[in-house]
């Protein structure tokens, strides 16, 4: 039985009470629920205090550039599908660098559980404004404070029909414990959207801020497969804001949607030279 | 070399230019003639003016010349740019559709469009008049344009191929009728017929990346390296390769590293302007250790520069791109069979050192069509380096993927497998893998990366030598300029000056030792590159301390032909 101990115990270099160490600790309870072995597990990561997360514990890593968490994770998804593929990544990350690849992600559909760490400012770079910061943000870039239309990245996945998407909260370890698991059991591409206070540098949004407003949705509020009510959810951000699953669509998989790797993981396959001989003939 | 016509077919886009000469190409291979044709062409869809040019010869040819003998014209345009080229040949056109101000002797009036709807009934079929028509002047007979019709129309069914060859033989019975003579050219097929193959640069990069087992390719498409892609993702099924198109080139080299990471031999294909978006990923693949091909197929920049032309002005870029400092090796294939054999040898040299591995071709050899022998599977060896579970299982030590050896490459293994996790970063890491920003950890890691390129340098070959070893001029070329420059050779030996060829495939890292042993005892240097600045020769200057005597430079858009080559060499007064 694969226990939390499996997955090792790191240093790190979070701040002292960073929304990060709830996320990692959610990670790792969901797999050790769903007994993976650390060595089936792949984290592919980007750049910023959340793409360090697969430092953390012990497992598979590709802790590659910034915004770029994704591709790697669908290539690597696709060479071998057996793994369990995790995207961790942060609101800067995902939805401003590598926005594109989040659209295009969610499109190709690859069985990845997408998590994303939105604590709506940038804390790598010291307290910048990210894509997800609300309107009148002040900080030492945006001195007259945010004009920008903050990302609403629930509303922009249920738009792109992605297959599973969901919003957790940092302070809430079993309810996001819960939440990562079902996003891995899913099958497609899962987007957990997780609010993560930053205590050094977004003085807003606090574990207090949030622990105010969030409220677990009830499951039965509506059916999950409903993508006009889901986005109606969605828009739900002020004094209360929805935790929970907000949309589900099975659709096949990207990988579901390659032949080839019906008959095992691809990077397996034997070359098959004696078909070549063929296929140069046919210059002749 | 007794046979050696040059026969020019021009017209706009969308005049099925490409399957005229494409048809016509494989029906004079079929006659056992050695066949080299290449393609100019606009980007555009419809419209403009394009030409494609076909050698044949009872020699072996890798290059285009510049006198045509048969120039097919299907464009007015066709008569004004090309008309001074035909000296003593022949323009094919119909003057129905096309106008031709003075009545010089060479034009000969074939009414394709008429044959064609007398014949078949439709204006389609007037193609295939053409083809007939080329072939009677020629003074061949029809039977192989039968034998190449019937084949490429061979999914349309029997009543179009039908059509096709009546209007062919209509074409041909023209000509018998009407040129003097019965025919132009005393043609005669050649009586050996070998079993050559008819591929041009794309395909058989295509073919050698499929050779090599290629798991998984993603790609961006960008003219002119598009063809990689297309063919390995026409045989994707047969061979069980996955191909992706991706949104970028950003995700498209992300992607393959990814897949590579976890086990799949991986390329992308790409042009300088996509590869530019993929620089920040060559450094993640240098410093995860992860292998990839990446085949680079080089047209004049910069940014969107001539899409559609050729130009080897990307060498430095590839040699330099992205920061810091890392190994990466470069091959530069000079005829599609050098793309076969290199494209897989690729595979096996970003397996066997753990890095990026660019094979470098150009529109010219992308697009050119050559006969070649048949190439050699059973040459090709698939070598992966890959730790088995076995090995694995066998250490007595925590795997360390990023592990310290004397030749800098670290035993592989890939995530999955039981017992250990495989971790790679894009920071400065340990041998772990893990962050590590001790200033002796970083130096320990940049000598083990750096290591690998002296060790890769050992095994590079020697550039090929053709010709005479003792010619008083040498003539140093890279990639693609390996046919005009080869002809060169045989041309000016054979006009009895003493010349040779230095031709490198091995471009980076440059085997410096053996490029000074094969240029010691030359005389005089000439490098000879499709780029303004000299950028092969410069890398000869600082990685060998060599120095050539002077340059012959290309670069407007255009290949270089043999005739060129020896007008520089004259204006420079080398010869």
């Amino acid at each position: 039985m694969v226990s939390i101990e499996d997955y090792g115990k790191y240093e790190t270099a979070w701040c002292p009470g960073c929304g990060n160490f709830g996320i990692l600790k959610a990670i790792k309870q969901a797999l050790v629920n769903l007994g993976k072995e650390p060595h089936e597990v792949l984290i592919a990561s980007g750049i910023g205090q959340s793409s360090k997360l697969p430092h953390y514990l012990k497992c598979n890593a590709f802790n590659g550039l910034h915004g770029r968490s994704l591709p790697p994770a669908t290539g690597a998804k696709v060479a071998n599908h057996e793994l369990t593929v995790l995207a961790v990544t942060g609101d800067g990350d995902c939805y401003g660098e590598g926005g594109n690849h989040f659209l295009h992600t969610v499109r190709r559909n690859p069985d990845i559980t997408m998590i994303v760490h939105d604590n709506q400012i940038y804390g790598l770079t010291k307290g910048q404004a990210s894509p997800t910061s609300e309107i009148g943000m002040k900080t030492k870039v945006q001195t007259h404070g945010v004009f920008n239309m903050p990302l609403n990245p629930l509303s922009l996945a249920i738009s792109l029909d992605c297959s599973f998407v969901s919003r957790g909260y940092a302070g809430n370890i079993p309810h996001l414990t819960s939440l990562i698991e079902k996003a891995i059991q899913h099958k497609g591409l899962s987007l957990v959207d997780v609010l993560q206070p930053c205590v050094s540098f977004n003085k807003l949004n606090t574990f207090n801020w949030y622990s105010e407003r969030v409220y677990e949705m009830e499951d039965t509020g509506y059916e999950l497969n409903d993508r006009v009510k889901a986005f109606e959810r969605s828009l739900e951000w002020g004094d209360r804001i929805p935790l929970g699953v907000f949309y589900v669509n099975d659709k096949p998989s990207f990988e579901e949607h390659q032949e080839v790797l019906q008959s095992g993981p691809l990077y397996r396959n034997k070359p098959e030279k004696e078909k070549i001989d063929p296929l140069i003939d046919s210059f002749i | 070399m007794n046979i050696d016509l040059n026969l020019k077919i021009g017209g706009a886009a969308g005049q099925g230019l490409q399957t005229t000469g494409m048809t016509l190409s494989k029906t004079l291979k079929k006659s056992g003639f050695h066949v080299f044709a290449t393609q100019y062409y606009l980007s555009r869809v419809r419209g403009g003016h394009n030409t494609f040019q076909i050698r044949i010869s009872d020699s072996p040819v890798y290059a285009m010349t510049e006198s045509v003998d048969l120039l097919l014209a299907l464009d007015a345009a066709s008569i004004e740019q090309h008309m001074a080229e035909v000296t003593d040949g022949v323009v094919v056109v119909d003057k129905d559709v096309i106008e031709v101000k003075e009545d010089q002797n060479s034009v000969f009036h074939v009414p394709m469009l008429k044959i064609a709807r007398d014949v078949c009934g439709d204006k389609i079929y007037s193609n295939s008049v053409s083809l007939g028509a080329v072939i009677g002047l020629l003074c061949l007979e029809m039977s192989d344009l039968e034998t190449i019709l019937k084949l490429s129309f061979r999914k349309k069914g029997e009543e179009i191929i039908q059509k096709n060859i009546a209007a062919a033989r209509a074409g041909y019975d023209h000509v018998k009728e009407n040129y003097p003579g019965g025919c132009k050219f005393a043609v005669s097929e050649p009586d050996q017929k070998d079993d050559l193959m008819l591929i041009n640069g794309n395909e058989a990069v295509g073919l050698g990346a499929l050779a090599a087992g290629v798991q998984f390719l993603a790609a961006y498409p960008m003219t002119p390296s598009t063809g990689v892609m297309t063919y390995v993702a026409a045989n994707a099924d047969r061979f069980n390769v996955v191909v992706e198109q991706a949104e970028d080139e950003i995700a498209a080299l992300n992607m393959v590293l990814g897949a590579s990471f976890a086990g799949a031999r991986s390329m992308t294909t790409t042009s300088g302007g996509g590869f530019a978006l993929m620089t920040e990923a060559l450094g993640l693949a240098s410093i995860t250790e992860t292998p990839a091909v990446i085949f680079l197929c080089q047209r004049p920049g910069p940014a969107t520069g001539l899409p559609t032309m050729t130009e080897q002005g990307d060498l430095q870029f590839v040699l330099n791109a992205a920061q810091g400092e890392f190994p990466r090796c470069i091959l530069a294939p000079g005829t599609p069979e050098e793309c076969f054999y290199l494209t897989a040898e690729a595979f096996n040299i970003a397996d066997r050192y753990h890095i990026p591995v660019f094979v470098m071709s150009d529109q010219y050899l992308a697009d050119s069509l050559f006969t070649l022998p048949r190439f050699d599977a059973s040459r090709v060896e698939v070598e992966r380096h890959l730790l088995t579970d076995q090995e694995l299982r066998t250490k007595n030590e925590e795997y360390r993927r990023y592990k310290i050896t004397p030749v800098g490459i670290s035993p592989r293994a890939l995530p999955g497998q039981v017992g250990t996790v495989v971790v790679a970063d894009s920071d400065e890491h340990d041998e772990f893998g893990h962050i590590n920003e001790d200033p002796d950890n970083r130096i320990k890691m940049n000598d083990k990366r750096m290591k690998k390129l002296e060790v890769l340098r050992e095994e590079m070959p020697a550039p090929k030598i053709y010709g005479r070893p003792d010619a008083s001029i040498t003539l140093i070329g890279w990639g693609s300029t390996f046919g005009p420059l080869a002809e060169v050779v045989d041309i000016l030996n054979e006009k009895g000056r003493s010349v040779n060829l230095v031709h490198f495939t091995h471009i980076h890292p440059l085997p410096a030792e053996e490029a000074r042993n094969s240029l010691s005892k030359a005389k005089k240097t000439i490098c000879v590159e499709n780029n303004s600045t000299g950028q092969f020769a410069r890398m000869l200057k600082v990685d060998a301390g060599i120095d050539v005597t002077g340059h012959v430079l290309r670069y407007d858009g255009k290949p270089f032909s043999p005739e060129f080559i020896i007008n520089a060499l004259k204006e420079k007064e080398v010869i």
